[in-house]
Order: structure tokens, then C-alpha cells, then sequence
């Protein structure tokens, strides 16, 4: 088999930058690229490198253009026909040829459906390590390694994660977790186009349809505000209430793992280690007693609420206020309580 | 079709217990099962043999305790089952396993279709799936959640956070299941009784692979620990005293309304 391989001695002091993969559909930038390139900076910062973001796309270079606004030093936009829609080796074959040829020092992409379908085989095809998932980047002090941070277990231990020998140092790193990029109305970065020498025949599969879903989206990951169900809700009906509180609040709704395992409600909703991470401004946890998994996903909401109607459940000791009681009591009287207060605009 | 089933032997992370102190996983009395993706990856194949025929083989690296794990995919139904577990073997990263993976595979010979789970429950790191299918050099589709085979082609539906994607490939290729696949099927008691009154468990070692000693194990691992820790979760929180739901309701909206959160 021919194939890249590891651990071949290469000079670690030939490779520069830092590097962020954005994802794009359609045209549109994934926002988790905009918290790549806010955390991507930090890291470039620290390693007195230069922050690079790589658009692959066929007619994607007004939106390639844009990412310079977020203090970005260059826009590499991968142009080719090819690349117009997502296809796991026309997207690895040339983000690998532009990084064999550039060499950067740190490369990041998001931890969704896409980034982590390409990253193991980009990383494959270049010969170096890959993390899954970060939650936390840093630079070593001492020889300026990346630190890369994760969970574990379900989120039961954290693992900070290295590799030493080879380059880039690659992560993929989990959406809504770092903070975003600010927009700025200056630029001081450049755009560079680079054409893959990408083949029709190396693309082995075929994208057939693209199969629009009809139900309402569910944004977790910008919510403000999210209201979420646990087994102490009890029945799949308990959802109507969670869902009463999340309108009044102009919340989304979220739910525990064991709601979705149950049928109660679907995995969209699912906030955790093998759902969605959130960081809203206020989370209200209903019935949910704060498994480690659960607490994974939602530890970073800046006020957690968290109601349940046994005193000892770990939610308890994560949340800002808690309510010891039944959820089928607490929640009508909070909705009470805020027609009662007026209006509540966020 | 002969399709191989990579599988993995996990300890229930819904079961693990961290040891405060020393930050060290509490192993003894939690179970170990077939990982939950890998399940449905096993069912995925023997569904798609149970409408075209042929054979399905499950593979697995690990302990020699692992042999239990595939000792229950012989009873869900598989037909050959192999274990790799060597010393040489221990302490690998995604990139390591899937290179003996991809020796294995290699070794079996012959397949259209290698099925994985998307992503197993420990490490939940989605890796080896992709990275086994690069070394084969096989196209791969992830996060599967329908699957027809029509002729040398399959036709996936993949979940995608912006719709699902229907993707067609000929074969081989390489797929990872998610749960949404299918329901995976109990074993049957002929299966149970086939599986574990006979040792059908193929042992494979180094000895039996070819394979590149620099890239595996830890050594070979290009990515390693550098350390590991608990999280440390806990606030001050304030619990709302009051008569009644509706009281601690009212205090807590109150509150709420002060930090100008609803």
C-alpha cells in the first residue's frame, strides 16, 4: 500500500501558521469557522504566527473574501468546479495538497458531520495526528506545543492531547465551544486563489440529492435562552410544558439523552457529550438529574437553573439557582410569575 | 457481499465512576459491551445480507477479553469472527489502530462493503472509520442512516447538519453507522448456543499481519496523553427556599428579571 506515514523525522522548525478549515454549504459560512479563526488567533498570538483560513468551494470567493474582516492575515480560497458541493475526497485530496505545500504549523477544523468525515483523511494523507473534538486549545509555554483538551468517557475525564513529532498539529474542534471572531470594518489581510489539481476520478462517490428538511430547524448553539426536559419529566407529554416555558423565555428547546433514547423527543434537541454544546445565556434544566454527559454539554451557560424534585441531584451543584420540587407545579407558576411581571424581551 | 464489521469492546461510560482522588476511571463492575454505533453496524451488515446473501465477518483489537464482544456478534448472526490482540498493538491512537485495522482488512481480502460505527463512546473520537478507509484507499460515506445496495453500487442517506445528503458509490467503500440506521436485532437462541459453546474466535497476532512496526503501538502513535484530569464542575449555587412551587417559582423569576435574563 502506498500511503503517508508518520514519524519520518521532519523538521519541525520548516512549518508556519495557524490554519482554520472553514466549512461552507451553499455558499454560506459555517458559523463554527467564525469561532475557529476568534481561538485561532489566541494560538497564532502566542506562536507569533500568522492566522490563515482555507475556503474550498467552486463559486464561494465574495464569502471567502468576507472572512478577512475577522482579523485574518490570509484568505486561501480553493477554487474548483469540483468543490461546488461537499464530497469527502474532493475536499481531503485538495485541502491536503494546499497543506503539503504550505506547511502550516496548526491546523483546525469543526468538529461536525463534515469536518470530522475530511480531517481523519486529510491527516491521513499528510502523515500526522489528528484530535477529535477539543474543548480547549492552548500553547505549551515551554517548547510551544499545542495543548489539546477534551473529554473523554462521556465526558467523565478531561484528556490534553499532543503530538510532538509530527506537523501540522491537527484538531478538529467541537462547535460552540470557543468564542467567535469580532467583525472588523478594516482588512489587512489577503485573498490568495489555489487551484487544486483535482480529478473527476478521484471523487469515487456521487452526490445524489440533497434532501431539504421540512421540520422546523433547532438552534441550540445561538440560543439565548434554552429550556430543557430529563427523565423527571416522565411521560413525552411532560414537553409541552418545557415547551410553553421555552416560548414565554424566547428559548429553544433542549432535552437530556434519556428523553431522546426514550423516543420522548428527537436527537436535535439533545444537549451533552453526544448531542449539542451550548453556552447560552441562561439554561433552565427541567427534571434533569446532571449526568456527567449531560453536564458536558451545558456547564459553560453563564446562568443555569436547574429544577428537580430530588434535593440531591448533581445538577444541584453546578447550577446558579435551584428549585426543589415538581416540575408540573414549578413550571406553570414560572410562566405565571412572568405574565405577571410584564413583558420580557431579550 | 462480503462485508467485514469493525467492532469495538467499551466499558458503559454510563456506568464509569471516576476516582476523585487519584483522577483514575473506576473499572471494576462496569460492564463491558459492544459499542452502541457498532451495533448498529453489525446489524446494518447483516441486514444487507439478509436481503443479498453472502458473508459477514466481525473484527476487533483488543485484550483477549475482547473475544466476548465478538462472541455476541457470531450470535446476532455473523458468520466469522477475528480478534487482533497483541502487545505490540497496545497503546495505539486512532492512526495507529486503524493502520493495523487496514493490515487486517487487507489480510481478510475480498470485501465490498467495511462497516464501522461512527464514533465509539470512550474515545468518541470518529476517527478510525476515515482513516482506516485512507489507508485502504477506498471511498467512505459517515454518519449512515439508510442504506440500499442496487448492483456494485450502495446508496447511503448521511445526516448532515444542514439535510441529509444522498450519496451513491460503487464498492467497495468504506461506511460508519449511526444510530438512526436501524434497531439492532437480539441474538437468537440457536445463535447464543452456537456462539458460546464453541470457540469460534479467530486470535490474530502481529505474526499475521503484514505491517509497518514504525506506525502502531505506542511508539508508532503520533499523538499521545499528555495528561489527563477530572472536571471540576461545582458553583455556588443558591437553592430557592419558599412554602410552595408557586413561591420559589415567583423568587426565582424575580430573580431572573433582575439579571435581566427573561
Amino acid at each position: 500500500m502506498n500511503r503517508a506515514k508518520v514519524n519520518q523525522g521532519n523538521n519541525l522548525a520548516d512549518y508556519h501558521d495557524v490554519w482554520v478549515i472553514a466549512e461552507q454549504n451553499e455558499g454560506k459560512i459555517h458559523p463554527v469557522t467564525i469561532e475557529l479563526v476568534g481561538e485561532g488567533r489566541k494560538l497564532a498570538d502566542s506562536l507569533a504566527k500568522k492566522l490563515a483560513v482555507v475556503v474550498p468551494g467552486a463559486d464561494a470567493e465574495d464569502e471567502a473574501r468576507k472572512l478577512l474582516h475577522y482579523n485574518v492575515d490570509k484568505v486561501y480560497y480553493i477554487k474548483h468546479p469540483l468543490l461546488k458541493d461537499f464530497s469527502t475526497e474532493g475536499y481531503a485530496l485538495s485541502i491536503s495538497e494546499l497543506i503539503l505545500e504550505k506547511q502550516p504549523e496548526v491546523v483546525l477544523l469543526g468538529a461536525t458531520s463534515i469536518g470530522r468525515d475530511i480531517a481523519p483523511r486529510i491527516a491521513g494523507k499528510v502523515g500526522t495526528g489528528l484530535t477529535a473534538d477539543c474543548t480547549k486549545l492552548e500553547v505549551d509555554g515551554e517548547d510551544h506545543k499545542l495543548l489539546q483538551t477534551r473529554p473523554a468517557f462521556g465526558g467523565n475525564l478531561m484528556a490534553t492531547i499532543v503530538c510532538p513529532k509530527n506537523r501540522p498539529q491537527m484538531s478538529t474542534v467541537r462547535p460552540g465551544v470557543m468564542e467567535k471572531a469580532a467583525y472588523h470594518q478594516e482588512i489587512h489581510g489577503k485573498l490568495e486563489i489555489f487551484i487544486p489539481s483535482l480529478k473527476e476520478e478521484e471523487i469515487r462517490t456521487v452526490l445524489i440529492e440533497k434532501v431539504k428538511s421540512d421540520k422546523k430547524k433547532v438552534n441550540l448553539i445561538d440560543a439565548k435562552v434554552i429550556v430543557s426536559g430529563g427523565r423527571g419529566l416522565k411521560a413525552p407529554e411532560g414537553f409541552a410544558l418545557v415547551r410553553a416555558l421555552a416560548e414565554k423565555v424566547n428559548g429553544e428547546v433542549g432535552s437530556s439523552r434519556a428523553c431522546v433514547d426514550a423516543g420522548w423527543i428527537e436527537h436535535l434537541h439533545q444537549v451533552g457529550q453526544t448531542g449539542t454544546t451550548v453556552r447560552p445565556d441562561l439554561y433552565i434544566a427541567c427534571g434533569i438529574s446532571g449526568a456527567i454527559q449531560h453536564l458536558a454539554g451545558m456547564s459553560e451557560a453563564k446562568y443555569i437553573v436547574a429544577i428537580n424534585k430530588d434535593p440531591n441531584a448533581p445538577i444541584f451543584k453546578v447550577c446558579d439557582y435551584g428549585i426543589v420540587g415538581d416540575i408540573n407545579e414549578v413550571i406553570p407558576a414560572m410562566i405565571e410569575a412572568i405574565d405577571k411581571n410584564g413583558s420580557f424581551e431579550i | 457481499m462480503k462485508i467485514i464489521v469493525c467492532v469495538k469492546q467499551v466499558p458503559d461510560t454510563n456506568e464509569v465512576r471516576i476516582n476523585q482522588e487519584t483522577g483514575t476511571l473506576i473499572r471494576d463492575g462496569v460492564p463491558s459491551i459492544i459499542n452502541p454505533d457498532d451495533k448498529n453496524a453489525i446489524e446494518g451488515a447483516l441486514a444487507l445480507k439478509d436481503i443479498h446473501g453472502g458473508h459477514v465477518t466481525v473484527l476487533s483489537m483488543g485484550p483477549p477479553q475482547a473475544k466476548e464482544a465478538l462472541k455476541e456478534a457470531l450470535a446476532m448472526g455473523a458468520d466469522e469472527a477475528v480478534l487482533l490482540s497483541d502487545r505490540a498493538f497496545a497503546g495505539s491512537d486512532t492512526w495507529a489502530t486503524s493502520t493495523i485495522l487496514a493490515a487486517a482488512i487487507e489480510a481478510i481480502g475480498g470485501y465490498d462493503i467495511i462497516f464501522c460505527g461512527r464514533q465509539a463512546i470512550d474515545g468518541d473520537t470518529a476517527q478510525v472509520g476515515p482513516e482506516t478507509a485512507e489507508f485502504l484507499n477506498i471511498p467512505q460515506v459517515t454518519y449512515a442512516k439508510h442504506i440500499k445496495a442496487v448492483g456494485d453500487r450502495v446508496q447511503i442517506t448521511r445526516y448532515t447538519e444542514y439535510g441529509d445528503y444522498v450519496i451513491e458509490a460503487k464498492m467497495p467503500l468504506l461506511l460508519t453507522a449511526i444510530k438512526e440506521l436501524n434497531e439492532p436485532r437480539f441474538p437468537s437462541v440457536r445463535g447464543i448456543f452456537k456462539a458460546y459453546s464453541t470457540d469460534d474466535v479467530k486470535v490474530w497476532t502481529l505474526d499475521d499481519l503484514k505491517i509497518d512496526m514504525t506506525q502502531i503501538g505506542l511508539k508508532g502513535s503520533p499523538t499521545n496523553v499528555f495528561r489527563s484530569f477530572v472536571p471540576v464542575k461545582e458553583k455556588n449555587s443558591l437553592i430557592i427556599e419558599g412554602q410552595n412551587g408557586k413561591e420559589k417559582a415567583a423568587a426565582l423569576i424575580n430573580k431572573l428579571t433582575d439579571l435581566k435574563l427573561v
